[in-house]
């Protein structure tokens, strides 16, 4: 008898409800949903080597796509988005990288602190090697 | 099973989340430019194109684009399971494939230039 009884493991229904329940739980999923913006932007420039290894004409092509009011509105979520993931990810390197010198525990203002400001110098810099200023 | 694979695909996830952080923003912005018909200098097509053609570029442009596609493929696959997709390794499968197949084109492309 035994071997034909089955295991009904209770499976708990799960919706999306949960995300709105709280302020915190938006927060938290926009956070996440910045993946699908860096990745589609990821994918465009891939689509972008593509263009640039066909030559001048499909480059300019490209280019002449990327004027197009769909994809400044695109590039315009996308910057805000991917800002967001650079700022939680920064304000969680505390937690990662706890920092301990002698006794005592580095600041975590401090290590945050030095990660927003090594973005803002590598930002500038490639801003200025790209021959944007 | 006393193994995990959890280090494989989260090791190029903190890796991706950390180099995203860093570039994909001003990254956005020089192609904002373009699309705004203000494009920097170096995407100009001579430049762009020698600059790409260089082999130590080549690598850091397909490292760019694997971490940067893998970790927002493994952060996908997680708000899957977090919206209520119980599927998860379908929507594993299906999302590191995306982030491979991109990586390949990549390299492709990249050879090509």
């Amino acid at each position: 008898m035994a071997e034909k009884m089955s295991r009904k493991p209770y499976v708990r229904e799960m919706t999306s409800e949960w995300i709105f329940r709280h302020p915190r739980y938006l927060r938290y999923m926009t956070r996440e949903f910045s993946c699908l913006f860096i990745g589609g932007w990821t994918l465009m420039m891939v689509w972008g080597l593509k263009q640039l290894a066909e030559g001048p004409a499909a480059w300019a092509a490209f280019l002449e796509f990327l004027k197009s009011p769909a994809s400044i509105a695109f590039h315009v979520v996308a910057l805000v988005f991917a800002v967001y993931h650079s700022v939680t990810w920064f304000n969680l390197t505390p937690k990662a990288l706890p920092l301990q010198v002698g006794e005592e525990f580095v600041p975590g203002a401090a290590i945050a602190g030095a990660h927003f400001g090594a973005w803002a110098v590598l930002s500038l810099a490639v801003l200025y090697f790209a021959g944007a200023f | 099973m006393a193994k995990s694979n959890k280090p494989i695909v989260w090791g190029p996830f903190a890796a991706g989340g950390t180099l995203t952080a860093f570039v994909t923003p001003v990254l956005i912005v020089l192609t904002l430019m373009a699309a705004l018909g203000h494009a920097p200098d170096l995407l100009a097509y001579d430049r762009l194109h020698a600059f790409a053609g260089h082999w130590l570029v080549q690598v850091a442009i397909a490292g760019v684009i694997f971490l940067s596609l893998w970790s927002a493929a493994h952060r996908l696959r997680i708000t899957c399971y977090d919206l209520g997709v119980r599927a998860d390794i379908l929507v594993a499968t299906v999302v590191y494939a995306v982030a491979l197949a991109g990586t390949a084109a990549s390299v492709i492309y990249l050879a090509r230039i």
